[in-house]
């Protein structure tokens, strides 16, 4: 099945009908695993058991940013392919990045308030993932503002694509400024400087949000699939009304 | 889990809730498109029906 196969709304709606349970038992399975792991992993030396919770705190960090650039590569879609299902996907995709960005702003202030002493510090790292979040609830209210799903479509396109500028700036906001915000520690040159005990299940756990997030985008989208549909329908009852 | 169990539980709480919020939001949109469209077929109103109409009136 070819990527333009997939724009037909019966193919993609029969996919969803299998795809969406597997994706939510491998998401329930590496999750369970993980958190397993990673609660018989010894304590950090310096964190001590509060690097526990990194287990859902650098996930979130990282589905916060991928789903964004996902959505940028939808917005390119929109505007550049015009393919069917990429302003599907980029709306279906706002709502669970919007989540997963409000987990890591918490998570994160659960984490800092025993190991910095502050729930909060004007930190790049911090600021720039709190102005990310800002920029997905703009997305949302600006799908909420046209009714129109093509036009608000292009719409959030180019506010998505304008917004992208923050996405390399959280990347490296920890090297160009001097940030309380640790460095990068898993993906940089040289390799990670995690020992395995405790990188391993941050992978599978990581392995396990990724899933989950795949099966909600999924699930989302067939919703809105229907919602187009009817949508259409009620139009079509309208102007044979007149 | 030591002096910061409160705040490891709280993260663990909070996350739950959230991932709890997504399925719950999913599950409860699909439920509600699947009554307006079973609502909207009830009518008579599909996609068919409507080319059909459009067929007749040539």
């Amino acid at each position: 099945m070819t990527f333009y196969e997939l724009a037909n709304p019966h193919r993609f709606t029969a996919l969803a009908r299998w795809l969406v349970p597997a994706l939510a038992l491998a998401a329930a399975v590496l999750l369970a695993l993980g958190f397993v792991l990673g609660f018989r992993a010894p304590a950090d030396y310096q964190q001590g058991e509060t690097m526990r919770i990194m287990y859902i705190h650098v996930p979130s960090a990282w589905l916060a940013i991928g789903i964004y650039t996902l959505m940028a590569i939808s917005a390119l879609g929109t505007l550049v392919w015009r393919h069917p299902l990429a302003d599907v996907a980029a709306k279906s995709a706002a709502p669970i990045g919007a989540a997963f960005c409000l987990m890591t702003l918490l998570t994160g202030a659960l984490w800092g308030r025993p190991m910095w002493g502050a729930y909060w510090v004007w930190d790049a790292r911090l600021t720039s993932v709190l102005v990310l979040f800002l920029i997905y609830l703009g997305i949302l209210a600006l799908w909420r503002a046209i009714d129109e799903p093509g036009q608000a479509g292009r719409a959030v396109a180019i506010l998505t694509l304008v917004g992208f500028i923050n996405v390399p700036i959280v990347k490296f906001s920890v090297d160009w400024w001097n940030t309380l915000h640790q460095p990068a520690s898993v993906f940089r040159l040289g390799g990670p400087t995690i020992h395995p005990a405790i990188l391993t299940p941050l992978l599978i756990t990581a392995a396990g949000f990724g899933a989950l997030f795949l099966a909600l985008l999924v699930a989302a989208m067939r919703n809105e699939i229907l919602r187009r549909r009817i949508r259409t329908l009620r139009l079509l009852a309208s102007a044979e009304a007149r | 889990m030591g002096a910061h169990a409160a705040f490891i539980a709280a993260a663990y709480g909070v996350a739950a809730i959230i991932v709890m919020g997504l399925v719950l939001w999913v599950v409860a949109d699909h439920r509600a498109q699947r009554r307006a469209l079973a609502a909207l077929e009830g009518q008579g109103i599909t996609r068919r029906s409507h080319a059909a109409r459009i067929e007749d009136t040539h």
